[in-house]
């Protein structure tokens, strides 16, 4: 830092902290909002941002409960949010562990062999993750469909298919994970392998160990990222029960009915435990983040 | 480095396993890819074809060690990211649509399927009562048959057929009223009575069952080459059918994909039959996009807006990440942990929601934004109706969604810069704003320059976004295809294949998307280059 240091730095501090606080107040606003919103009697904002007589009948509903008016009328749960959250998780974790395995073993191949086409299939890796799948999204619904013909479990509307759909998807990954291998030491394994190891045995029992750290932060952005898409989803699902949150979310603003309330309490009872696990793990993600990739 | 490609002697069992897994691949996969090339689909034969074969290749040969390693992964980008790219730019050159959806020999067998029932051979049937089941007798001059006791199933989905048996005479009780025909019409809807020399009938009116005929016959019988219309021309397609009832010649249009009559003078009339078959089209699509003004006027406002929005929200996020990163990087700042955290928030919470929140919030009738707006200076604005206003609403809620990725990115890169530049001009009396723009954002643009570019690829295609904020509403007016003032080229292109209200017009679709290929391939390959370039 500067060891020469203007009498004005008192001042700028003091503009800097204002800045930031209004910065953030409005930055953050729309998340207190929402909490708000979930507690709030109806579906419509009339009335305070504070909520006046804070209600649980929000919540009760996002998690499946009935909820029973003064006058004994009953309001049935308008989605299975706890299904959808569910289905979100079995997708993305299954979906993640598999990214995981196969980005794992694409980058060992590139980071320590020698073959022929390796750098033109790098490059190729790259250039191809950036043309999003919305655009091939007739095709992609064509294929599904015709493997459905065959493998009817891996078909249109199951959640095989769409973690089939997912595998596509591990350019970043296997780039990221490569990264990574190539700061280890090969020293090791070559040891191994005058001891007699096979590539395999090397690669499994010296280098994956090392590895646990990369590979717990590829998971998470690969969860991540599986959670939060929408277009594959919702092209392939159909079943309002097979949904995942992502798709499901858009439900509760049919224009002829939004359903603001609700729609805020099942918000936050989602995104929640994902925000807490972003933030948790974040600055382990940040490299494999300026990797390349780009979330919204 | 790199280890040698030599493997242990495998155990003589687990040879034979693996000679048996491969040959079980070999067949499975063979069958599957020899029925979907007797369907005539020929891309999805080629490509099972494709991965099969390399894959056995792979896992067999000594020489492709390494690349076990990477075939499944490679496999997998080939099957759903290269396959669906390639596939998108045949259909571009298709008509596939809702209403040619189907192969041509898919609509052939449709059209050889169709009947119709043969007045002339009508046969009087009777309903008689047996216990909880029905018996049906019909009867054609000398003939007299009997389907036996038969249940009756009017909740069936399918045809029912019984066969029929000679009957030597009528029974002596008198059959039911009309009145139980007319209660069981919907079961007797259901059933094909087939005769002992394989005539089908079906029922026909409230006394009788008719015989049903094929529709359309072949026009050329066995052994004709050509058929010769009144005006001179002749006709040498195997496919062209006679309509039975009527004698008009039906033909396939193999330039509209549709099955049309022929008039007296022997044209083609009408609009053709449905449902249509996919068939080329060659450039039509693209010439279409150029040429067709209630789709290139929408396209080219589409496209404009498409790259205005990916580069503001790229120049957006980049400035308020930028000026955030080199804050919290200040030392002198207390509580700059604290701010990190916060700061980082939006990203953290999944864009599907806080977009979903936007949405709510920014309702024009009940959101908080325009309530607090209202309050404080009594204005209400149509941020969904009013398309500059929808278009601000999208730029806000973008940079609000992305300026926590470039702050992260900028807060990297901050650390590589050497704290003695800013001693330096220090000394020479420089303030902290002269710092910023003379040496933190020359040194930090050279090593964002790859991710800038990706992150214009990544908005130019932000089809979550505008999906699940605006929809891509207001519409435009006087476009023939869905087309609103927020679509990005993405979401248009969405909207004309999934919305059905643009009759779902993959081949327009694919061509767009084909387009927008180019300019992210290009990107891409521009990307590279840099990257390249900085490595050196």
């Amino acid at each position: 830092m500067p060891m020469v240091q203007p009498k004005s730095i008192k001042y700028r501090k003091l503009a800097t902290h204002l800045g930031m606080i209004v910065f953030l107040a409005l930055i953050i606003f729309p998340l207190l909002m929402v909490i708000a919103i979930s507690f709030r009697t109806g579906n419509f904002a009339v009335g305070d941002i504070i909520p006046s007589n804070p209600t649980l009948d929000h919540w009760r509903l996002a998690i499946g409960m009935d909820v029973v008016a003064a006058d004994g009328s009953v309001t049935p749960p308008p989605f299975p949010v706890l299904l959808w959250l569910w289905n979100s998780i079995k997708v993305a974790g299954i979906a993640a562990i598999l990214i995981v395995v196969l980005s794992t073993t694409c980058a060992y191949a590139f980071a320590r062999m020698k073959f022929r086409g390796k750098a033109t299939l790098l490059n190729g890796m790259l250039i191809f993750q950036m043309f999003p799948s919305v655009l091939a999204l007739v095709a992609i619904y064509a294929l599904f469909n015709k493997i459905g013909d065959y493998v009817p479990w891996l078909g249109l509307n199951t959640h095989g298919g769409l973690i089939l759909a997912y595998l596509g998807g591990i350019a970043l990954h296997v780039w990221t994970i490569k990264g990574y291998f190539e700061t280890i030491d090969p020293a090791l394994e070559e040891s191994a392998a005058i001891d007699g190891a096979s590539p395999w045995q090397a690669f499994r029992l010296i280098l994956l160990p090392l590895s646990v750290p990369i590979l717990a932060v590829v998971f998470i952005l690969a969860f991540i990222g599986v959670v939060t898409e929408v277009p594959m989803a919702s092209v392939l699902i159909s079943d309002i029960n097979n949904m995942t949150l992502a798709v499901g979310s858009q439900l509760y603003f049919n224009p002829q009915n939004i359903l603001w309330g609700d729609f805020a309490a099942a918000a936050v009872l989602s995104g929640f435990p994902i925000t807490v696990v972003f933030l948790m793990a974040q600055r382990y993600l940040v490299s494999g983040l300026t990797a390349g990739g780009v979330k919204g | 480095m790199g280890l040698s490609a030599s493997k242990q002697p495998p155990a003589k069992l687990s040879i034979w396993l693996k000679v048996l897994l491969i040959a079980l691949v070999v067949v499975l996969n063979g069958y599957a890819i020899i029925a979907m090339y007797a369907n005539g689909e020929f891309a999805f034969a080629l490509l099972t074809l494709v991965i099969v074969a390399s894959g056995v290749y792979v896992f067999t040969s000594k020489k492709t060690y390494a690349h076990r390693y990477i075939f499944p992964g490679i496999a997998g980008m080939v099957v759903f990211i290269i396959f669906p790219l390639v596939y998108t730019i045949g259909i571009s050159f298709t008509n596939y649509s809702a209403t040619n959806l189907l192969t041509f020999n898919q609509v052939l067998q449709q059209f050889e399927s169709k009947t119709y029932t043969d007045d002339s051979g009508a046969f009087k049937f009777g309903l008689y009562q047996r216990g909880e089941d029905f018996e049906i007798i019909v009867e054609q001059g000398e003939l007299l048959y009997s389907t036996g006791p038969i249940e009756l199933d009017s909740q069936s989905a399918v045809s029912i057929a019984h066969e029929l048996s000679v009957l030597n005479a009528k029974p002596s009780e008198k059959p039911l009223a009309i009145k139980a025909v007319i209660q069981n019409k919907d079961a007797l809807d259901k059933l094909i009575l087939v005769t002992p020399n394989e005539q089908e009938l079906v029922r026909k009116g409230l006394r009788e069952f008719a015989g049903i005929k094929p529709l359309f016959t072949p026009l050329l019988q066995d052994g004709q080459s050509s058929y010769s219309l009144p005006n001179g021309e002749t006709i040498t397609s195997e496919f062209a059918k006679l309509n039975v009832k009527d004698g008009r010649i039906l033909i396939p249009n193999m330039e509209t994909g549709y099955f049309q009559y022929l008039d007296d003078q022997g044209e083609l009339t009408g609009r053709g039959l449905k449902p249509g078959f996919t068939v080329g089209v060659g450039w039509e699509h693209f010439k279409r996009v150029l040429t067709d003004e209630g789709i290139k006027q929408p396209f080219v406002q589409i496209f404009v807006w498409t790259v205005i929005f990916a580069t503001c929200a790229v120049v957006f996020t980049l400035a308020i990440g930028m000026l955030l990163a080199c804050l919290v990087q200040w030392e002198e700042l207390k509580g700059r942990a604290i701010y990190r955290v916060l700061l980082i928030l939006p990203y953290a919470v999944p864009a599907f929601i806080s977009i979903l929140v936007f949405k709510g919030l920014f309702n024009q009738n009940f959101g908080e934004i325009n309530m607090i707006l209202g309050n404080l200076f009594g204005i209400s604005p149509a941020w969904f109706t009013d398309p500059v206003l929808a278009k601000s609403m999208i730029l806000i809620v973008n940079t609000w969604l992305g300026y926590p990725y470039m702050m992260i990115l900028c807060m990297g890169m901050l650390k590589s810069i050497p704290d003695d530049l800013y001693e330096a001009s220090a000394m020479d009396g420089a303030g902290p704003i002269t710092n910023f723009f003379n040496i933190t954002v020359p040194l930090l643009m050279k090593p964002l320059a790859p991710l800038l570019i990706a992150s214009f690829a990544f908005n130019f295609n932000n089809f979550v976004l505008i999906d699940l904020l605006t929809g891509g509403l207001p519409d435009i007016i006087g476009a023939s295809t869905p087309a609103g003032e927020t679509d990005l080229l993405v979401s248009y292109t969405y909207r004309i294949a999934f919305q059905g209200d643009g009759g779902n017009n993959y081949g327009l679709a694919s061509a767009i998307a084909t387009l927008i290929f180019l300019v992210v391939g290009a990107l891409a390959l521009l990307n590279l280059r840099i990257m390249k370039k900085n490595a050196n």
